[in-house]
């Protein structure tokens, strides 16, 4: 078996960010590091994020910065990875991509503990970089230009220190002399000889100062002294002139400002009223905000509350260290604030979002200071705040992120055309249920009803340079609606436009008169209001129009062509007119190309399945210069001009071409490149879109030609950073539809369908899938689908939270007691309420309030997916938890199907696993499977982490116990138990009389159940240790799994192992009982493996579209989803292989890291082709894809239709 | 012999080399303790430096990823305990 492994939808997360100037002019960009993919956003004009690329790079990224050398308009980016390579980019406007301007070897690849690339640190003057390791090593290397200004770099200065764990690093801001760097460092070397635990005790932080020292070339250790042991994270104080130089020391509960001849000036950082004492505060993530005249911090506690750190200094000298609570944000991996008064803020789970700056904290609030600092004989005096609605920023704009997704599965629950993803995702308060479907969200601005069902819909502009659209025109069996656009949207009759009569086409002619085709004529309005009509000649009408703005070809019925020009006096005059042989079904005319006098073809759809394309050229004008047959009747045609060459932010270099496009009967959109010279069709591509016949319209996306095709749905056609896409749109099914832009909604579609007329907008260019969220309680666990009526069944738990009865207790005594505080003034009380009913949504901005971390909530939901709604939602009590659950039928079907849900007492991790008990529920479905009624619980010894149905009976994985149980009156009956699994059974899976068992940390074990000896045993087993995350059933001797460290497997017992197993009459078991090697006697094979680099936690065998292919779809910690499709040819295998080989040797992965080494990061790739890889073909130069492809024996166009064609088996 | 005197002490002086360079690698003498030590303090940066694990253990543990990360360093202190009391040799 081969597969093709394509991501569907990269990851959401984020692991660090870093902003800057990296286009060059005044804009300020992002870089976002998602795992193993680069992004650059940036926030448009309206303050959405915009993703300007997004580059697969084949490698962890673990760390980013940004530098600027002294007088250059520009920022580079230094990417830290698992490379063992340090990486310098700098993004390229023309070709919109990042090229490697330096790529530094300096260690092994993968992320080891003494390899550098965890932490990176820039010299503020961009003089020199940093890369340092968890332990010992730190690398500084010079960066400085050669004569053509260009960005040179030294080889490497050591800065090691054995024993040494390094914490963070950063570069410290002392203008123009020696560049600088700062460290937290740990010694362990004492610690691991000494066995009375004394030099562990007093093992001391350090932080020191390492100075590159420009002239010697070298790099020493300048200063070094303890710090609070607390410490995690540096943040650079500017320097040289703009302030006191120096570095802020964020330690647990403190932040400390320490520099070189400097007193520390320390100040407690504040605690939220409702902490445990037991924990202290960590800063997780730091932004410096720096003009000319001031500068402050934001800082971010783990519990997501942002405070602003100034300095009060006179010269060098710190007089005061302040720490005002500013806002509270969903907790962040990396914030960036930019110039343009934003705040980006990537969340560790959960949507992103920009925030706008409101203020910056000038006003009154709670703020710990280093003047006020208080010792005493229990420590330091703690200050306390309550966490309140957002002051200081606003909220405008949010990225979807999945992460993390913790459990999916993909169903048609709504019987639409294809299956929905269903995925729980996020953490505590910002779980939510994301229902995905494939393609792309729409925003409906308006829904208007109409006297009658329209046929057809245009919009037209008055002048060719007008921005907006003027008319809208509606089409009906036998009259013309014409609509103005302006503030709103209303009828007129004063347009020259004739409304008794249908209309077949309206458009703009020329530049500034309009056209309307009817069924007896051509309304020619010219811009003074005049009036040319041509008439038909005798009985015959008009059936079919196509026009651009200077030529106009009608068909007649009964197959004649005639073919209108405008002339210079903007007088419409017929051409010539030719007899086809049969009636028209379609045609349509190219938009005139830039700084020509016409289009050059026209293409004609006949009912004898053949597509023609004529010359418009006056030589040989109405001449077929081609012919090609479909399979079925055209029913719609458009020219496109597929224009990926204008190269620029967007578009990748090639040479522009001209599609045809043809939406036949059949359903099937019918694509072929029309030669530019010739007019021959080459390169034929076909795609099944729907039902119905799709009928083709020419559309805008971000200022390009787009193709909206509708069929039983719509579907858009468009080119996104450099491939073209064609995506479905999450809309209803429409009848015809026309671009649309006003002031309003610059870029938006009208459309009919019904008796409607409805203006939308597309959403999120460029995203395969578009979700619709409903929120959850807790974090997530897994899910079931209760199967008569299609409820979900959920189960949520979160360590360390309060139950929601105690939060709301907490909250009313806080509102009492600020009640009480505010009681004075009416005014103020009034604003209370205000804030309380925000409160209400706030958990997913604040967080829950954090608990001790032997607590634990847990609640079981049975919601309806349809609506949303939970129409059944059990709360878990005294620190029970669930964890397991699957939906049973027992043999003496008394109840029907029920339900077993495995959960935990009072479960702790640390310092050992342990708990008080577990139990087993069942619970029956009432009231029409909307709710639930517990029928009983049994304890059991362990945690159950796996329940599954078998043979009318339940099995529960129970630690490292299998145990088969039968429903009694008041408890589960045992009835059969295997002792004999190494560590935790995580997963069951059942087919026929065979289970399939995943351990925690030994893969799988395939066990049998032998009734009349009532007797469960393993009769093979893996011979790797795999740490299970996810596993699913493909077939009878196949299983598919993954581990913890992101790789997916498949393994399969072989055939004569499986056919012995089935034909002994003891069904293996005399060889069981032998055993070998405390194993079992049999061991599967592995038939496939590939490293996706991200944790895989949930992975199910299903098809995305209706009549393709079965692939395995995972979902990932990240965020993201992909696809494993079986290859159906040795064709095709061969030829992707070499695909993926020579896009191995001629496009190595951006930040440094070897392809194949990357695939086989833990055990080598197996059978896998990577189609992230080969799917980067098209942003490859032309010279190179045609040496690629000559190599291949084909050419490029053969090889882009080739990826088309896999991507479209899958999705 | 004398030949022979000089490949052992570059062989010793080649495996020193590797040792200072190298974290972690072993020698004849290595005792059980400072191999946990070794594998549980390369397990804890593997941690650090893959993300994904990294935010896989703060689902479970219900922690910021940040204290996730600090948690895991402050363990590469002391990651088996104390050591165990030599023996006098």
């Amino acid at each position: 078996m081969y597969l093709y492994s394509l991501t569907l939808q990269r990851a959401g997360g984020v692991v660090c960010a870093t902003n800057g100037n990296f286009v060059g002019g005044k804009t300020q960009e992002i870089v976002v590091a998602r795992g193993k993919t680069l992004d650059l956003l940036r926030p448009d004009e309206a303050g959405k994020l915009q993703t300007l690329l997004s580059v697969e790079v084949f490698g962890a990224i673990r760390s980013l910065a940004q530098f600027r050398l002294t007088g250059s308009q520009k920022d580079y980016v230094v990417v830290g990875s698992d490379s063992g390579r340090l990486v310098i980019l700098e993004y390229s406007r023309e070709s919109n991509l990042f090229h490697k301007v330096h790529q530094e070897t300096f260690g092994k690849s993968g992320c080891r503990r003494i390899v550098p690339g965890q932490f990176l640190a820039v010299d503020p003057k961009g003089r020199a970089v940093m890369t340092a390791a968890c332990e010992k090593q730190k690398l500084v290397y010079v960066l400085n230009r050669d004569a053509a200004a260009r960005l040179t770099i030294s080889s490497p200065l050591e800065a090691h220190k054995s024993h040494t764990i390094t914490y963070s690093v950063v570069g410290v801001d002392c203008g123009f002399d020696n560049p600088v760097f700062a460290a937290i460092e740990l010694d362990y070397s004492e610690a691991d000889l000494d066995p009375t635990g004394q030099a562990a005790a007093e093992a001391q932080k350090h932080l020191t100062f390492y100075e590159l020292d420009l002239g010697l070339n070298h790099v020493s250790r300048k200063w070094s002294e303890p710090v609070d042991n607390g410490a995690n994270l540096l943040v650079t104080v500017p320097g040289g002139g703009d302030g006191p130089s120096g570095v802020l020391v964020c330690a647990e509960n403190f932040v400390i400002y320490k520099n070189q001849g400097h007193p520390d000036v320390r100040a407690v950082i504040p605690r939220r009223a409702d902490l445990p004492a037991e924990r202290g505060v960590l800063v997780v993530s730091a932004a410096t905000h720096r003009q000319k005249s001031m500068f402050f911090f934001l800082l971010q506690t783990e519990y997501g509350d942002i405070f602003k750190v100034t300095l009060e200094h006179e010269g060098d000298r710190i007089a005061e260290l302040r720490i005002k609570y500013f806002d509270t944000i969903p907790v962040t991996c990396s914030m960036c604030v930019l110039k343009t008064g934003f705040l980006f803020a990537a969340s560790e789970f959960g949507n992103h979002a920009l925030y706008q700056f409101q203020a910056i904290g000038e006003a009154e609030d709670v703020e710990a200071s280093s003047a006020t600092l208080m010792e005493t004989e229990e420590g330091f005096q703690p200050v306390f705040f309550q966490p309140r609605g957002l002051k200081n920023l606003v909220r405008i704009d949010q990225i979807e992120s999945l992460m993390p997704i913790m459990d999916m599965r993909v169903m048609n629950l709504f019987e639409e055309e294809t299956p929905q993803v269903f995925t729980l995702c996020g953490r505590g308060p910002r779980s939510s249920l994301r229902i995905l479907r494939p393609g792309l969200a729409i925003n409906e601005m308006a829904v208007s009803q109409l006297p009658g069902t329209p046929s057809a819909v245009w919009t037209v502009k008055k002048n060719v340079n007008d921005e907006f659209d003027a008319y809208i025109v509606v089409s009906f069996v036998n009259a013309t609606l014409v609509l103005s656009i302006g503030e709103t949207i209303e009828e007129v009759s004063d347009s020259g436009f004739l409304d008794t009569t249908p209309s077949l086409s309206v458009s703009l002619l020329g530049d500034d008169s309009l056209m309307q085709v009817h069924p007896n004529g051509i309304r020619h309005i010219r811009e003074d209001g005049r009036i040319n009509e041509w008439k038909t000649p005798g009985k015959k009408t008009i059936v079919k129009v196509g026009s651009n703005r200077l030529q106009v070809v009608i068909a007649l019925s009964g197959g004649e062509l005639i073919y209108f020009e405008m002339d210079m006096t903007g007088q419409l005059m017929e051409v010539e007119k030719h007899e086809m042989p049969g009636d028209v079904a379609c045609l349509d005319i190219a938009p005139v190309p830039e700084g020509r006098q016409r289009s050059r073809f026209l293409a004609v759809g006949s009912y004898d399945n053949t597509i023609r394309i004529l010359s418009l050229d006056p030589d040989d004008c109405m001449q077929i210069l081609s012919v090609q047959s479909v399979s079925s009747p055209p029913e719609s045609l458009l020219l496109l001009e597929v224009q990926a060459s204008t190269g620029g932010e967007d578009g990748a270099d090639h040479p522009a071409s001209v599609f045809l496009n043809a939406g036949l009967q059949n359903g099937v959109l019918f694509r072929t490149v029309v030669d530019m010279v010739t007019g021959q069709l080459s390169d034929t591509r076909s795609r099944f879109l729907g039902l119905r016949a799709p009928k083709l319209f020419s559309a805008t996306v971000r200022g390009r030609q787009a193709m909206l095709c509708l069929s039983s749905r719509p579907w858009l056609g468009y080119i996104h950073q450099g491939h073209f896409l064609l995506t479905p749109l999450s809309y209803e099914t429409l009848e015809y539809a026309a671009s649309f832009s006003s002031d309003q909604c610059a870029e938006g579609v009208v459309a009919v369908a019904g008796e409607a007329l409805r203006i939308f907008t597309i959403e999120r260019l460029g995203e395969t899938f578009n979700e619709t969220v409903v929120p959850l309680r807790y974090t997530p666990r897994k899910f079931v689908l209760q199967p008569k009526r299609k409820h979900l069944v959920i189960i949520e738990s979160d360590q360390g939270a309060f139950t929601a009865e105690e939060r709301e207790a907490a909250r009313k005594e806080c509102l009492e007691a600020a009640g009480m505080g505010e009681n004075g003034n009416a005014m103020e009380n009034g604003g209370g309420d205000d804030e309380e009913k925000e409160d209400a949504l706030s958990d997913e901005q604040y967080g829950y309030p954090k608990a001790e971390s032997d607590k634990w909530v847990s609640c079981i939901r049975v919601l309806d997916p349809r609506t949303g709604n939970t129409t059944c939602l059990l709360e878990l009590q005294e620190n029970e938890a669930a964890f397991s659950l699957c939906t049973v039928n027992f043999h003496d079907k008394e109840y029907g199907t029920l339900l077993a849900v495995g959960t935990a007492k009072g479960l702790q991790f640390w310092p050992k696993r342990s708990l008080a008990a577990g139990f087993i529920h069942i619970y029956r479905f009432v009231e029409e499977g909307k709710s639930l009624e517990l029928l009983h619980k049994t304890q059991v010894e362990g945690v159950p982490l796996a329940l599954c149905q078998f043979q009318g009976r339940l099995l529960a994985g129970i630690g490292s116990v299998l145990r088969l149980y039968d429903l009694g009156k008041r408890r589960l009956l045992r009835k059969c138990e295997n002792k004999l699994f190494p560590n935790s059974i995580v997963s069951i899976h059942t087919y026929r009389d065979r289970i399939y068992v995943g351990d925690i940390q030994e893969s799988f074990h395939y066990c049998k159940y032998r009734r009349d000896e009532n007797q469960l045993y393993i009769f093979a087993d893996d011979s790797v240790p795999r740490w299970l995350t996810a596993s699913h059933h493909i077939d009878f001797d196949t299983l598919a799994g993954a581990d913890k460290f992101g790789n997916v497997y498949f393994v399969r017992l072989s055939q004569d192992v499986s056919d012995e197993i089935e034909e002994d009459p003891t069904g293996g078991k005399i060889k069981w009982e032998q055993g070998k090697l405390n194993g079992a006697s049999n061991k599967v094979e592995e038939i496939v493996q590939f490293h996706v680099g991200d944790v895989v936690t949930c992975l199910q065998k299903a098809s995305l579209i209706p009549g393709g292919g079965e692939c395995v779809i995972y979902g990932t910690v990240m965020g993201s989803l992909g696809a494993l499709l079986p290859f159906t040819s040795r064709e095709d295998v061969d030829f992707f292989s070499h695909l993926e080989m020579h896009m191995r040797q001629e496009h190595p992965p951006l930040c440094g890291r070897d392809h194949m080494a990357f695939r086989s990061a833990y055990f080598p790739v197996k059978d896998v082709i990577d189609g992230d890889l080969c799917e980067q073909f098209p942003t490859l130069p032309p010279d190179l894809q045609r040496k690629i492809a000559d190599e291949l024996d084909r050419t490029p166009g053969e090889i882009l239709k080739k990826l088309e064609d896999v991507r479209n088996k899958i999705i | 012999m004398d030949l022979k005197a000089s490949d052992r002490f570059n062989i010793n002086s080649q495996l020193e080399h590797l040792q200072a360079k190298y974290v972690g690698t072993g020698h004849a003498d290595l005792s059980r303790f400072e191999w946990a030590v070794n594998i549980q303090r390369d397990s804890y940066a593997s941690y650090i430096g893959h993300y994904p694990i990294l935010a896989y253990f703060a689902v479970a543990e219900n922690e910021s990823i940040g204290r996730e990360r600090y948690n895991f360093m402050q363990k590469m202190l002391l990651p088996c305990g104390l050591p165990p009391e030599r023996e006098e040799d």
